[in-house]
């Protein structure tokens, strides 16, 4: 046989699997584009359906403060306003994050610098183990000592934003650490080194350079823990109450967008304006995650070009 | 601006340096005085301790996990080694430039007025006064003062190492020490560099590594040559360069290794 035919054999062959190769990517990928956008077409069909199907009022469910679903027309009802939960929602979320936002990016700060290197060696895979816990762990966790806790040292049932709060806070703490972290390694050494060699000290390095340098990538970390928090069900079902009217005070029970969900959805028929409303609530959802997300690719964007 | 020291009196005093990474030794009992005014270089193969022996100069490698240093860095008649040091002092006095311009992710201004501040000045005219006159200092002022609140990270390698360079001048420094200020920067801007270091030899006690003889023979008075940790020969630069004294001198000036 001569050699010409078998190299070209051999050509074929990468060729195979260099189509073959294409293709697997590209199912993948098609895979994936239409998984999100079956996601964003179903939900916001059946979100809207609500408004356009069961001609629920937009502002009266945004605005309302009266959730009584089940409530027959003779009565009034029903009513869907479900401001209560996202005022929940938005009350979880942001305490959350001002509490665990402090307290992780100090951690982080004290992994990269503070802490001799065994420290943070010690430490990562702590945070990143604290990162992979089911939520359910968590949730369970504030249910057996942290509502009792509650209601005998603060006050109230126990149940209410406030559990909410804090098992939120130690449930993105690992979040904010770790992205925190990464934010304050990839700053290059030689600029902590300026600083020192002017004479600075630790401190000074730390608040004037570390904290200017890692900013972006501090804010990038919270976000992520308030896309979490937002988005966390279980857990905060658990603590929190599940009380229907607007909360006035933190020991209160309440309920957020998306316990309201996992309360109610077993309870509905599909198809129902029950079902639907708890679908507009998923939209709600949708619509907020990707706010969070485009927020922290904007702010990686402007991040990396300040780093310029 | 610098100190009165006495004429003649060295601005450095280096007697029996011993340098440690851990267990490696990187220096070997170096001696050697760093003249008042002026610019000594300091070059020799790559690995061969300039870097290290720089760094000692104002206890940057305190930073360094595990260095250990033995000998004395006599400074004003004081060992900077010495128990109650204060090493803030030592490091405002004695700047250093590095090899990579390394500005801060801050402005222009910010960066310049940075090292004052960390000093505890804080009224605006002075800051204002220092960064200007810094900048002009470091032959930069005239490309940036119509933007100094910008990112100084959109500055050009060469205008960044500028100034880096007119950082370390705001704190008025006696001793500037850089370490192959020039090696990533493009021809036009190391000259812009040279013809900079050679304003500051005026002002400032210069030591500079430079891995470029040419370089050394151009801009310094007195050259230190350094082989594997240890210092060779140290003398006027002409004088080292015409006529070194040790055959491992001839060998690298003449290109025959490093
Ligand atoms: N941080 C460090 N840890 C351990 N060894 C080092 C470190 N920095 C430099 N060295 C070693 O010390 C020696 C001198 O290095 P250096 O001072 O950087 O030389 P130069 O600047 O002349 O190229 C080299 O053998 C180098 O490998
Ligand atoms: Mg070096």
């Amino acid at each position: 046989m001569e050699a010409k035919p078998l190299i070209a054999r051999g050509r074929s062959h990468e060729g195979l699997r260099d189509r073959l190769g294409f293709i697997g990517t590209l199912f993948s990928v098609t895979i994936i584009v239409l998984a999100v956008a079956g996601i964003y077409l179903f939900v916001f069909s059946k979100g809207l359906a609500t408004f356009f199907v069961n001609q629920v009022n937009v502002l009266d469910f945004l605005f309302g403060t009266e959730w009584r679903p089940t409530l027959t027309e003779e009565e009034g009802g029903p009513k869907f306003g479900v401001l209560p939960f996202i005022v929940g929602s938005f009350i979880v979320t942001f305490l959350s994050a001002a509490i665990a936002g402090p307290i992780g990016i100090g951690a982080a700060i004290f992994m990269t610098e503070i802490a001799p290197p065994w420290g943070r060696k010690a430490m990562q895979p702590v945070i990143e183990l604290l990162v992979g816990i089911p939520s359910v762990v968590y949730g369970f966790t504030g249910l057996t000592l942290l509502v009792p806790f509650i209601r005998e040292h603060v006050g109230g049932l126990g149940f209410g934003l406030l559990a909410g709060v804090i098992v939120l806070s130690v449930m993105i703490l690992p979040t904010i650490t770790s992205i925190s972290v990464d934010a304050l390694s990839a700053v290059a050494p030689e600029i902590k080194a300026g600083s020192y060699a002017l004479g600075a000290t630790r401190w000074q390095t730390i608040w004037r350079i570390l904290m200017r340098a890692g900013a972006s990538g501090f804010v990038t970390a919270v976000i992520f823990g308030m896309a979490r928090a937002f988005g966390e069900a279980l857990a905060v079902q658990m603590v929190i109450g599940n009380g229907k009217n607007m909360p006035t005070s933190l020991l209160e029970p309440a309920s957020t967008i998306t316990t309201v969900i996992t309360m109610n959805m077993g309870n509905t028929v599909a198809g129902s304006v029950e079902n639907n409303v708890l679908w507009s609530l998923a939209l709600l959802l949708l619509l907020m995650s990707t706010v969070f997300i485009f927020a922290v690719r904007w702010i990686g964007r402007r991040g990396r070009m300040m780093s310029r | 601006m610098p100190q009165a020291v006495p004429q003649g009196t060295p601005a450095l005093s280096v007697r029996g340096l011993n340098f440690f990474y851990g267990k490696k030794q990187a220096l070997f009992d170096i001696t050697l005085d760093v003249p008042t005014g002026g610019v000594l270089a300091l070059i020799g193969p790559s690995g061969s301790g300039k870097s290290t022996f720089l760094w000692t100069l104002n206890r940057m490698n305190d930073l360094v996990d595990g260095a250990r240093v033995e000998g004395e860095v006599l400074w004003h008649g004081r060992n900077i080694y010495a128990p109650n040091v204060d090493v803030v002092k030592v490091r405002k006095k004695i700047g250093m430039v590095f090899q990579r311009p390394n500005p801060f992710p801050l402005s222009i201004y910010d960066n310049v007025a940075y090292g004052p501040r960390i000093h505890g000045i804080r009224d605006r005219a002075r800051l204002d006064e220092i960064v200007e006159r810094s900048l002009k200092a470091a032959a930069l002022w005239d490309e940036v003062k119509d933007r100094l609140n910008a990112s100084a990270l959109a500055l050009s390698g060469g205008q960044q190492q500028r100034l880096v360079i007119a950082r370390v001048l705001a704190v008025d420094p006696e001793i500037i020490l850089m370490d192959e200020p020039t090696s990533a920067l493009d021809p036009s801007s190391t000259t812009r560099i040279e013809d900079l270091i050679d304003e500051l030899r005026n002002a400032y006690t210069v030591v500079i590594v430079t891995h470029n003889m040419q370089q050394a023979a151009r801009i310094s008075d007195d050259t230190a040559f350094f082989l594997n940790g240890r210092l060779i020969e140290h003398a006027p630069t002409a004088e080292l360069f015409q006529r070194p004294k040790r055959k491992e001198t001839e060998d690298y000036i003449s290109g025959r290794f490093g």
